[in-house]
């Protein structure tokens, strides 16, 4: 290492142990901005392709107010997607070069978003668990050491927490409704319950970029710290919603002052993880379509802008008054 | 203390479906647009749409009841609203041309007198922005590359036929039904020409269609649309959700 790569290396570790924000334009070491990088757009595919299952209730949604709510939050997340491949951008990537990755497989999204919304309730499932979860995990982000990304998830993380009270609000419509209806929310949460738990990523013992990331103040929290964090608000929301969580070994420990929880069936994370969830190809798929079928419009749009700039209009007029002159 | 002018049923629901109809058309593009910024816009209007629609049915009843629970034949909607959205040129041709239609209208009722003038004075600011939208890609579309030149005039032309409907008196309307014929007309043709595309010739109506949405005649696919919005719902009589 020369040594002004290492003065600027004391320079970073005394920021980062300082608490201090790290700036698009400050030294960073090669791996913290590939990590970023990789994690970024990561959260950033994850709200593209959560917009889907979300979105396939819009023409469904059972009154016109849960509709409403359904679309906005479906657009909140266009927003937080775009916000965070911007946030990206300022490690030096690209949003195309971003998608590219998505569509091509080299780069991951949460793994919840291949499971399939069956019902209406599952939308309320979703808000309450799914995005109840992303905020645990987020929240912590507002104080991560790369200051662009901690201040896109400020933004984001206000918007989350009001879905997420929708979600709850729409499960507890549902579990006060009709039999129906209660049965509808119940059978929702025992479907999206383990795999929320398992948005928190791997075991501590077997998650590979946990310990260099903490020490760099990404993270702030073990997986399995926030999974706790998680189970121990659930629980007791559960019970105000009037529906049970689908497993036997939930309860209350004394001693540790957390709700002891059954094992997680990590086999089938690693098989979502690696492709072979239930929707993982119909979300991909979607995905490479809309953006494929879109091609003709982006070209149009590029093309107008450069037949239109300064440059283009400049030539233009002098097209035309070659023109009159010879006519 | 003078009573406010009260709105007939009739109108406010041919306002109110039209808005409601094509939100739901907007609402299937969530996911699917050509870039994410216009997954925003196109949910964005929808939800301006859906807002207005909320508010129009309002009037006349219980807005889940009327969206819900009424059949294909009792909706008034224009037939150009219940059109499958097609490409993103056709979506972008029905938006032009509805939008136009309904900042031209609502500016009327809001410096009318009548009762919907405190609604239209609220749609019309986004309505303008919906119309700025449309415009905006015309003018990509039309002058952007040969393919969108040509998909965008055949989605011009596709829908031509449907916008007759949309100078069709409707009851309880205090319009100037001529002048807004002659507005729309004047400002979709500037920006057609604008975007290097053609006005299409051709009858504006075809034998079902002069005024045929607005006495609850619709086109085929209006059908299956309704049958999607409102299947879940009437699964479950009397809940609420």
């Amino acid at each position: 290492m020369s040594t002004v790569t290492a003065d600027h290396a004391a320079a970073f570790d005394a920021a980062v142990a300082a608490d201090e924000r790290v700036e698009p334009r400050d030294w960073m070491p090669d791996a913290y901005r590939a990590t970023l990088v990789r994690q970024i757009a990561q959260h950033a595919h994850s709200e593209i392709i959560g917009m889907q299952p979300e979105a396939n209730w819009i023409t469904r949604a059972p009154s016109l107010r849960r509709k409403a709510i359904l679309m906005a939050k479906v657009q909140d997340e266009a927003g937080h997607g775009l916000y965070l491949y911007s946030a990206a951008e300022t490690l030096g990537t690209s949003r195309d070069e971003l998608l590219d990755k998505l569509h091509s497989g080299r780069q991951k999204y949460s793994s919840i978003f291949n499971y399939p919304t069956l019902t209406w309730a599952d939308v309320g499932a979703i808000g309450w668990l799914v995005d109840g979860a992303a905020i645990t995990n987020q929240v912590p982000l507002c104080r991560c050491s790369y200051g662009p990304y901690a201040r896109a998830m400020v933004r984001i993380c206000k918007e989350e927490s009001f879905h997420q009270r929708q979600g709850y609000e729409a499960l507890l419509a549902l579990s006060r409704g009709t039999p129906a209806q209660h049965e509808m929310a119940q059978d929702a949460v025992n479907r999206w319950w383990w795999p929320s738990l398992m948005m928190f990523g791997p075991p501590d013992d077997e998650s590979s970029h946990s310990e260099q990331s903490m020490a760099w103040k990404i993270k702030r929290h073990s997986n399995d710290e926030l999974r706790q964090r998680f189970v121990d608000i659930c629980v007791p929301q559960a019970e105000s919603l009037g529906l049970t969580l689908p497993d036997a070994d939930l309860v209350w420990n004394d001693e540790r002052g957390h709700y002891d929880f059954g094992p997680i069936d990590w086999t089938e994370f690693w098989a979502v993880l690696k492709g072979n969830g239930p929707c993982n190809d119909q979300r991909i798929t979607q995905r490479r379509q809309a953006h494929d079928e879109g091609a003709w419009v982006r070209d149009a749009a590029a093309a107008y802008a450069a037949k239109h700039t300064p440059q283009a209009q400049q030539a233009q007029r002098a097209q035309q008054v070659r023109e009159e002159a010879t006519a | 203390m003078t009573q406010a002018p009260t709105v007939t049923a009739p109108a406010a629901l041919c306002l109110g479906d039209d808005a409601l109809v094509l939100a739901q058309r907007l609402g299937e593009w969530a996911g699917h647009a050509p870039v994410l910024e216009e997954d925003v816009a196109l949910a964005n209007i929808a939800l301006d749409l859906l807002g207005q629609a909320r508010v129009l049915l309002s009037l006349v009843g219980d807005e889940d009841e009327l969206a819900y629970l009424r059949e294909e034949r009792a909706f008034r909607n224009l037939q150009l609203v219940e059109q499958p959205n097609g490409d993103f040129a056709h979506t972008i041709a029905r938006q032009l041309y509805f939008s136009t239609y309904q900042r031209l209208l609502y500016q009327q009722l809001a410096n009318s007198s009548g009762p919907f003038a405190p609604l239209a004075a609220k749609a019309v600011k986004e309505v303008t922005y919906h119309q700025d939208h449309a415009e905006q890609w015309t003018l990509r579309l039309g002058d952007g590359t040969d393919e969108s030149h040509g998909r965008a005039q055949r989605s011009l032309d596709a829908l031509w036929r449907f916008t007759g409907e949309l100078f069709w008196p409707v009851d309880g309307l205090d319009i100037d039904w001529q002048a807004l014929e002659e507005g729309w007309r004047a400002s979709v043709t500037e920006v057609i020409g604008r975007a290097t595309l053609t006005v299409p010739e051709g009858p504006q109506s075809g034998a079902w269609s002069a005024g045929a949405g607005r006495q609850g005649l619709h086109t085929e696919s209006f059908g299956r649309m309704l049958a999607e919005m409102q299947h879940l719902h009437r699964s479950h009589p009397g809940a609420t959700w």
